[in-house]
């Protein structure tokens, strides 16, 4: 059995840890109340998991003596840019289509 | 270790998946359904990179920068139409 190296165990740690922001992001848009609070889950907690991935196969790719590997950062900086604006555009939409909401929702009776 | 880890992980996002496959058929109201497409392609992204890095191969990334972009346009055409009842005004 060979000696796992320091690298091998920094890539595991990122994908477990991309892996499970992933799972808890997808458990929350399942398992919470209304719509307002599910919509954390996904844009927060997945995001940030699909980031983790990509730093783990940045760092896989670039120890690999083919030189550096950057090309996988576009897919991080376009979803890091993207995941606000889509959560904002998707939230307007609820506001407008009226959807209920939990009577603890804060601010609920401000105008959208 | 890598491959194990690898496996765990990719069961991981597949879970993932499910749940928002869930989501995106109960779903009890359109932007609910529209959030659980948004999560899938992301998920599927993860999947993706997963694959391209237990298979040690680069050709995937551009797969994946493909479906980043196209989900994007999904996401925010679908959420258009709810918005305003037309996309392209």
């Amino acid at each position: 059995m060979e000696e796992t190296s320091w690298l091998e165990w920094l890539i595991s740690a990122l994908l477990l840890i991309g892996a499970a922001f992933a799972l808890i992001g997808s458990l929350g848009l399942a398992r919470l109340p209304d719509f307002f609070m599910r919509l954390h889950g996904p844009t927060k907690a997945t995001t940030l998991g699909v980031g983790s991935i990509i730093v783990a196969s940045m760092v896989f790719f670039s120890t690999r003596g083919e030189g550096l590997s950057l090309h996988e950062l576009l897919i991080a900086l376009f979803l890091f840019i993207t995941a606000p604006v889509s959560a904002h555009i998707v939230a307007k939409a609820a506001l407008h289509v009226r959807l209920p909401y939990r009577k603890d929702t804060q601010n609920w009776d401000r105008d959208s | 270790m890598l491959d194990i880890v690898t496996q765990v992980a990719m069961l991981m996002v597949s879970l993932a998946l499910v749940l928002n496959l869930w989501r995106l058929l109960r779903g009890p109201s359109l932007p609910d359904r529209i959030l659980a497409l948004d999560t899938m392609y992301i998920n599927s992204i993860a999947l993706l990179v997963l694959y391209g890095l237990s298979q040690a191969s680069m050709l995937y990334f551009e797969a994946a920068l493909l479906i980043a972009l196209m989900g994007f346009v999904g996401t925010v055409a679908l959420s258009k139409y709810l918005l305003r009842g037309d996309i392209i005004e």
